[in-house]
């Protein structure tokens, strides 16, 4: 059953990448982007992730679709035709591709248990969170405690995110506001004389 | 604008909930799923889309600009200020462990205050990022 759900999902995401990359319209290309999140989040549920789930469905399929259609609201709403042939670039796909299959042909069995990913620290972290932390949820406990200094960083790099953001549209706009205001004043003047 | 109507009254019943929802998932993210990250996406989201249906200026009078501005900084001082605290009180920057009187309300406590903070900074980081990308495009 859950190979059948994988296998529907995975599909779904591959039809909506064609589709992405066949459609012109910018604003379907970002709604077809918020489903693939959500696909991507569903298969994050399959998957027994449902914190990652919860980030993917409420920063992929939410907010960033938002802030890309904010975008596009700046932009023009049409993608346009590329000029060079894109024979390079799908020669460059295709070797990264494979490059990457090859790579999980040497990954151990999906979830098997003697592998260093799950005997190395996992195992602390899953017996000790509730004595250590009273957290249950050892996501958060492994987050916020133990990967603290982690977590510090994305803070701060959301934080700068943010802030250049702000420095780049909000700074950039006041001074050619101010600009056709000077212009404004000095043709006033002009008129006043 | 009439046509609206729908768009309008659906925002004006869900929006409480939408803040709630954020609430529980900030403060639930010990028990289930959640923290502050996502939490704060979801907040932010409840101010994007009261800004959406009833335009900026409306959601600018309930969260202004200046506000966004100095929030974004102060989660982040909120999670390093957890971590000085921690330092003052004789342990490593952001070991919870001292902030109370035994380690494991120590930990449980730190872990509430840094997601305080996370929350705090990811929601005005988003609302500020759109309030920029709108107020451009206007």
């Amino acid at each position: 059953m859950e190979a059948l759900i994988n296998m529907v999902l995975l599909t779904l995401m591959a039809v909506i990448t064609v589709g992405i990359i066949r459609m012109k319209s910018l604003f379907g290309v970002v709604i077809l982007g918020g489903i693939y999140s959500f696909l991507m989040a569903s298969v994050m549920i399959v998957l027994d992730a449902v914190d990652v789930a919860m980030t993917e469905a409420s920063v992929g399929a939410g907010v960033s679709t938002v802030l890309m259609l904010a975008a596009l609201y700046l932009t023009k709403h049409e993608e346009t035709p590329s000029l060079h042939s894109p024979a390079v670039a799908l020669l460059l796909a295709a070797v990264v591709g494979a490059a990457l299959i090859y790579g999980t042909i040497d990954l151990p069995p999906f979830g098997s248990a003697d592998t260093p990913v799950n005997t190395h620290v996992a195992p602390r972290y899953l017996e000790k969170s509730i004595p250590e932390t009273s957290v249950p949820n050892v996501v958060t406990s492994v987050l916020g405690s133990y990967r603290g200094f982690d977590t510090f960083g994305e803070v701060t790099v959301i934080f700068t995110a943010g802030l250049g953001v702000l420095l780049l549209l909000r700074g950039r706009r006041k001074r050619i506001h101010s600009d056709v205001e000077t212009a404004a004043i000095a043709a006033d003047a002009r008129d006043a004389a | 604008m009439k046509l609206d109507l729908i768009l309008r009254v659906t925002t004006k019943i869900i929006l409480p909930f939408m803040l709630l929802f954020a609430l529980y998932v900030q403060f639930h993210g010990d028990y289930g799923p959640g923290g502050g990250f996502q939490a704060g996406v979801i907040a932010a989201g409840m101010i994007i889309l009261y800004a959406l249906v009833f335009g900026l200026r409306a959601a600018q009078r309930v969260v202004p600009m200046s506000l966004v501005q100095r929030l974004i900084p102060l989660g982040v001082l909120i999670y390093a200020g957890v971590g000085i605290v921690a330092m003052m009180k004789g342990g490593e920057f952001l070991n919870y462990s001292v902030l109370a009187q035994n380690s494991v309300k120590g930990q449980h406590e730190g872990i509430l205050l840094i997601e305080l903070g996370v929350l705090v900074t990811v929601a005005s980081t988003m609302v500020g990022i759109f309030y920029a990308f709108v107020e451009r495009g206007r």
